[in-house]
């Protein structure tokens, strides 16, 4: 029974954590609100004037705007379809009987662990550089002529580079799934007749789904924001070419000094994110009762 | 009966994953190769593997050029102190919600998660502007504030689900026993507790080094921690691989060991214990 002397303890220990991640939330946000209806850049500070939805409009109708959408949804898209399209089968591998698996696990998982700096240069200089890269070798050995990866295809690089970061991270949330899979299920239904394509479309993807879905609403938070690896490698360009919303909003900020078109840009991010935020939400929610 | 995986199988099974393996642990693998050899035989085509000569000079100009230890300090103190802060303001919301909920615990839980969410772009101008006005732009004190605040919701959810896997009826027997609200959380609470708070820890202090929105944005030089160091080879004029490659593997090394014994506490607390 709890008293009325606990319920009281456990509040005043609750509530610091609540007021900062309240505070952390509410004034930023506010202040991004407030910001993006004026004209204020801090080039020329003294101007600061109310243009009202001015800056929405101006950020929206920018040609760069739809630019960087379409590279956002482009990257998300392509990253989400190669870690999960990959991570099915090797994560399908891993959970196969392999000498020396935890060594194979550590090697697959490494890659998560760089930092995002580190692993974008190794990939822009060492592997991908489109004369000394391992790449360019490689594509010579074969008569090929080398791909000048960041001019070429930019964005294809930057996703190549952002898959390999989350591909682990893909393949350890379906392994851990799939070593919860009841393997006696699987044995039933193979003393059934199943074949190993059947039993892996009736059982094994169907236990799949949730956790898959898990993977592709947590990867989407991070990917909507991707930021390091495009400014060390691009810079957003050539052009608009690499720049998605997340650069394009730090490079009105930080870089054109521009804070209301910068903050009614942070806006469309938050609104874009909540969307998604919203599914996963519910679905986590919905496992806290189970 | 468990099945009898054959011999071949088995082998069919370990090359192919041991070759996939290697593939996506290649371009680290790579990196500190590259990071044990001269300039000029890291730019060199064809490329040499195994058989150059081996040199630890990089590792000494790294640190001699630009002063490596400086931003590896700014690092401990960003990652560690952000993570010990967090730990120190999620422990008691934890323990609250797991051992006294109330109808709203699942709501701030949920808030706190929708906090997680909120993209750090969406705020980069209120935090700069106020950092500017504050005096926090390159410090530390800026860093683990906001680093802090950001992991925050991570930190008190993964302690939460630990928690709540602490059977209550031992905080019942305990009770019985007439031990005080303070005894019960020394003698009995904290012993189960601590491989959770373990694995918070270890994963926080992951992802705090590894972050690399804020401290691009907020720091330069004075507080820059390794990710910012880093992203400065990224300038074209200074197209040193070997250096690059040294004072990466320097930078990644310490976390990759510690990341290798917290996987499995990975999934869960990304996951928000939604797969466990």
């Amino acid at each position: 029974m709890a008293t009325r002397q606990t319920q009281l303890l456990a509040r005043t220990l609750l509530t610091p954590a609540v007021a900062l991640l309240f505070v952390w939330m509410i004034v930023p946000l506010a202040l991004t609100i407030y910001f993006s209806t004026l004209h204020y850049n801090l080039l020329e500070p003294e101007t600061q004037q109310f243009v009202g939805l001015e800056n929405f409009r101006y950020f929206l109708t920018d040609p760069a705007f739809l630019a960087s959408l379409q590279n956002t949804l482009v990257l998300v898209g392509s990253v989400l379809g190669l870690t999960v399209a990959l991570g099915i089968p090797l994560a399908l591998l891993l959970d196969q009987p392999v000498v020396g698996r935890t060594i194979v696990r550590l090697m697959v998982i490494a890659p998560f662990f760089v930092m995002p700096t580190v692993s974008a240069l190794v990939w822009k200089n060492l592997l991908m550089h489109p004369v000394s890269g391992l790449f360019a070798w490689i594509a010579k050995l074969f008569g090929l002529a080398p791909i000048d990866w960041f001019n070429d295809a930019p964005l294809f690089a930057i996703i190549l580079i952002v898959s390999w970061q989350w591909l682990p991270f893909a393949t350890l949330i379906l392994l851990t799934a799939l070593q919860s899979l009841d393997e006696e299920q699987k044995e039933a239904a193979e003393m059934d007749g199943a074949g190993p394509l059947s039993s892996f479309i009736y059982i094994t993807l169907p236990h799949l789904a949730r956790p898959i879905t898990v993977v592709i609403l947590i990867e989407t938070i991070f990917l909507l924001t991707v930021f390091a690896e495009i400014f060390v490698t691009t810079g957003g360009g050539p052009g608009l070419q690499t720049t998605n919303i997340a650069f394009l909003i730090y490079s009105q900020a930080l870089i054109q000094y521009d804070v209301g078109s910068a903050s009614a840009g942070g806006l469309v991010a938050v609104v874009i994110a909540n969307i998604v935020a919203f599914f996963l939400v519910r679905m986590v929610g919905r496992n806290l009762e189970a | 009966m468990a099945r009898m995986p054959t011999r071949r199988r088995i082998a069919l099974s370990t090359i192919a994953a041991w070759l996939v393996g290697f593939l996506i642990f290649f371009p680290i693998l790579w990196m500190v190769l590259a990071s044990f050899k001269t300039e000029l035989e890291a730019f060199a085509i064809p490329p040499s593997f195994l058989f150059f000569d081996w040199t630890l000079e990089n590792y000494v100009t790294v640190q001699g050029r630009s002063d490596y230890l400086h931003h590896a300090f700014n690092s401990v103190v960003v990652a560690g102190g952000s993570t010990l802060i967090a730990l120190l303001i999620a422990i008691p919301a934890a323990w609250s919600m797991a051992f006294s909920p109330t109808k709203r615990t699942k709501d701030v839980l949920l808030w706190m998660l929708s906090t997680k969410m909120m993209p750090a772009v969406g705020v980069l101008v209120p935090i700069y502007l106020i950092y500017r006005d504050f005096g926090l732009l390159d410090s530390l004190t800026g860093l683990v504030i906001i680093l802090c605040l950001g992991n925050l919701p991570i930190v008190v959810w993964m302690l939460f689900t630990y928690f709540k896997e602490i059977p209550r009826d031992i905080l019942e027997a305990a009770r019985m026993d007439g031990a005080t609200i303070g005894r019960e959380l020394i003698y009995v609470l904290t012993p189960m507790a601590v491989p959770g708070l373990a694995s918070t820890l270890l994963l926080n202090l992951i992802l705090a080094w590894n972050e690399a929105f804020w401290t691009l944005n907020l720091s330069t030089l004075q507080a820059a921690p390794l990710t910012v160091f880093i992203a400065s080879y990224s300038s074209p004029e200074g197209l040193f691989w070997a250096k690059l490659s040294a004072a990466s593997t320097l930078a990644i090394a310490p976390i990759l060991v510690l990341g290798w014994f917290s996987q499995r506490q990975l999934v869960r607390g990304l996951t928000f214990g939604a797969v466990k």
